[in-house]
């Protein structure tokens, strides 16, 4: 249990899913031009991300521990449902949330991030709390990254920048900066 | 004119429309593992056969699978096929599947490979649709080798794990760190806005000078 806060603080920003992993890339390159929608899709994700979790630690425990051949199939199956229930789910609880999300819900499915999630956290044999605080971590860092590149880009807006770089060129050169600033986090825990 | 077809969809994907860097697709496994060439070959030929398969599969029978549903289908055909590499790498080259890791099962989650099926496969023959993938396929594997080779020469003076320089070369660390991929990518993609930008410019002096004598 003592390692909890350790887990976090690793996939938050040690282990950053997007700038060490390269784990949903497409989103995070996608749809990054605007804050206010990159903070809604980085929630959304946290939240299904949080789903995963817990669904992936009840498929190890009671189901791919018979066949661990199905374990992919299994979670991309999962997490596909996962996703069109909650979707259903908050169509009905709070239309409103349903209309913020939009689009950016669905799309989820297949955002690498969340299979990855899964992956991770059964090769590393986490536990239930632990995978829940892993999931935590892993999605506040994904908004996280995401939100830093949307900021940078909605400044990059304003200025002049020479047309040759503009597009995903530049979008990829500004994450390798920030990807080498996170770099910083990783002497963080070396002494304990 | 059939012939033409066929070399047409396959060359398509090589350069025109390469996956990677002309459609910025399946970005994740390609920055992920190619910090040495090794890797980056094992990953695309990974991918080389789980798209080809998949095509295969999902074009011989695209009057089969409900339209409601192929989404699910198309990503169960895929799923399986990784499990199987997954598995043969595994059996096969143990060293490189430890490296690859977590990334082997994400091949999943590959947006090149769905995209290829939605877009072409459950719409076209099977021998089309086999030849588009190979095409998709080998521009992907050009692209990660590519890549890999850059990242390996730079940030390990090596290719294939073969020291290219002599004792004083210095290794430029941060290229085999994740931050290196971003970076070489990003070059990568501003070279291939270059080209294009270049392009564009001469075909607009062409017309021009058309357009003048005219």
């Amino acid at each position: 249990m003592e390692n909890l806060p350790w887990i976090f603080i690793s996939a938050l920003l040690v282990n950053n899913f997007v700038l060490t992993y390269f784990l949903g890339l497409c989103p995070f390159l996608g749809v990054s031009n605007s804050l206010e929608t990159s903070a809604r899709l980085g929630l959304a994700t946290t939240f299904v991300m949080l789903v995963t979790a817990v669904c992936a630690w009840i498929l190890n425990t009671y189901v791919l521990v018979h066949a661990p051949y199905l374990r992919l199939i299994c979670f991309i199956v999962v997490i596909a449902s996962t996703v069109q229930f909650i979707e259903m789910l908050i169509k009905k609880l709070s239309p409103a949330l349903f209309r913020a999300m939009g689009i950016f819900l669905p799309l989820i499915t297949t955002n690498c991030a969340i299979l990855g999630l899964a992956i991770f956290a059964t090769n590393r044999g986490y536990g239930f709390w632990e995978g829940i605080v892993y999931a935590l971590g892993a999605g506040i860092g994904f908004t996280l990254a995401l939100v830093l590149l949307a900021g940078l880009r909605e400044e990059s807006e304003l200025s002049n920048i020479p047309k040759l770089i503009k597009g995903t060129a530049m979008n990829l050169i500004i994450a390798g900066i920030l990807s080498m600033a996170f770099m910083g986090f990783a002497g963080l825990f070396s002494t304990t | 004119m059939k012939k033409n077809q066929s070399q047409e969809e396959f060359i398509k994907g090589v350069w025109r429309d390469n996956p990677v860097f002309v459609q910025v697709l399946g970005m994740c496994p390609m920055l992920a593992v190619t910090n040495s060439a090794v890797n980056a070959i094992a990953m695309g030929m990974a991918t080389f056969f789980v798209l080809v398969g998949s095509s295969f599969l999902v074009s011989t029978f695209r009057h089969v699978i409900p339209k409601q549903v192929r989404i699910s289908c198309f990503i169960i055909i895929i799923a399986t096929f990784v499990t199987i590499a997954d598995y043969t790498l595994l059996a096969l080259v143990p060293a490189v599947h430890k490296e690859l890791g977590a990334f082997i099962p994400l091949i999943v989650a590959n947006c090149l490979i769905l995209g290829r099926q939605e877009a072409f496969a459950s719409k076209h023959p099977t021998k089309l649709a086999v030849l588009d993938a190979m095409g998709m396929a080998s521009g992907f594997l050009l692209a990660l080798l590519s890549l890999g080779a850059i990242r390996e020469i730079l940030g390990d003076g090596a290719l294939f794990g073969v020291k290219l320089f002599g004792e004083n070369f210095e290794p430029w660390v941060i290229m085999i760190l994740p931050p290196g991929g971003f970076l070489t990518l990003g070059v990568i993609l501003l070279f291939f806005n270059w080209f294009k930008f270049k392009k564009d410019e001469f075909l607009e002096d062409v017309a021009a000078a058309e357009r003048s004598e005219g």
